[in-house]
C-alpha cells in the first residue's frame, strides 16, 4: 500500500519535548486520515511518540530506523 | 496514490480508553532555573498530548512571568529588596544548585544550545501557542508589589488557591 504524505516534518537534532510538542502543533491544521512523517534523531521520541499517539487517538503506522534517524508515519485522527 | 477513504477511519474508542487524565495543573512555585524548564517542558508535552493544562504561578514562580526589560519590582522598599536580591525574569533565572554566581546557568544554558534542547523562554512561548493557561496568584502579586503591567501579556486574570483548588480536582496536579 502506498500513501500519499500530506506533510514531512524535520525534527532531526531536537530533544524533548520538542519532537512531540512540533509534531502537535504541526498536524493542528490538518484533517483527520491525513498522514505526516516524522524525523527525529533523539533515541526518547521512540517510546515518546508510540505514547503520545496512545493518548491523542493519533495512529502509529509505521516506525522506522536508519543510520540514526527514526522515521514516524502517523495517520492523523 | 491518495489513501483510499475506507483506510482512514479510526475508531473512537481507541482514544478514550487511553486517556486517564485530560487535564494537568502545574503549579509553579519554583523560579529557580531547574525547576522552571520542567514547569515549562511539562506544560508543552500536556498540551501536545491534548490535555487541557494550566499553570498556576506563585511564590518565586510569578518571577519567571516578568518582562525581560522590568529590573526592579515592587512598590515599597522591602518589595523592591526582593527584586534586587533575585532579578525578575525568565532571562534571569539562576539555578538552585551549583549557581556559583551566575556560572552554572550560563553553562547550562550552553549545554542546552549544544544539544539542542529549548531553553524555558522558547518553550513558554510553544506553550503559549498550544493553548495552555497561564494564571498568576493575586495574593502573590500582592506580596511582592508586582503589577500586570511588569508581567508579559496574555496571562489569565489572576487567581487565588481556591480556583486552582477546583482546576486540579479532576485533573493531574504538579508543584514545581
Amino acid at each position: 500500500m502506498s500513501a500519499t504524505v500530506a506533510k514531512t516534518l524535520d525534527l532531526q537534532g531536537l530533544n524533548c519535548p520538542l519532537p512531540i510538542v512540533k509534531t502537535a502543533q504541526a498536524i493542528k491544521g490538518l484533517a483527520p486520515g491525513e498522514l505526516v512523517e516524522a524525523l527525529a534523531t533523539d533515541p526518547g521520541a521512540v517510546p515518546d511518540f508510540s505514547a503520545w499517539c496512545r493518548s491523542t487517538g493519533n495512529e502509529l503506522i509505521e516506525q522506522t530506523e536508519e543510520g540514526g534517524v527514526y522515521r514516524f508515519l502517523i495517520r492523523v485522527r | 496514490m491518495a489513501v483510499k477513504e475506507s483506510q482512514l477511519e479510526v475508531p473512537a474508542h481507541e482514544h478514550e480508553e487511553h486517556v486517564a487524565h485530560k487535564k494537568l495543573v502545574i503549579i509553579a512555585w519554583s523560579g529557580d532555573l531547574d525547576k522552571v524548564w520542567p514547569q515549562m517542558i511539562l506544560a508543552t508535552t500536556g498540551a501536545a498530548m491534548g490535555m487541557q493544562t494550566t499553570i498556576f504561578f506563585t511564590f518565586w514562580g510569578l518571577f519567571s512571568l516578568v518582562k525581560g526589560n522590568v529590573r526592579i519590582t515592587g512598590e515599597n522598599w522591602m518589595q523592591k529588596m526582593v527584586a534586587m536580591m533575585d532579578r525578575p525574569g525568565m532571562e534571569h533565572l539562576k539555578l538552585g544548585k551549583m549557581n556559583f554566581a551566575g556560572a552554572g546557568p550560563v553553562m547550562m544554558k550552553r549545554l542546552a544550545k549544544e544539544h539542542s534542547v529549548a531553553s524555558p523562554g522558547e518553550l513558554l512561548e510553544l506553550a503559549r501557542d498550544l493553548g495552555v493557561r497561564f494564571v498568576p496568584c493575586q495574593m502573590t502579586m500582592d506580596l511582592l508589589g508586582l503589577s500586570r503591567e511588569d508581567m508579559i501579556d496574555g496571562l489569565d486574570e489572576p487567581a487565588g488557591a481556591t480556583t486552582m483548588l477546583l482546576e486540579s480536582q479532576d485533573a493531574v496536579t504538579l508543584f514545581i
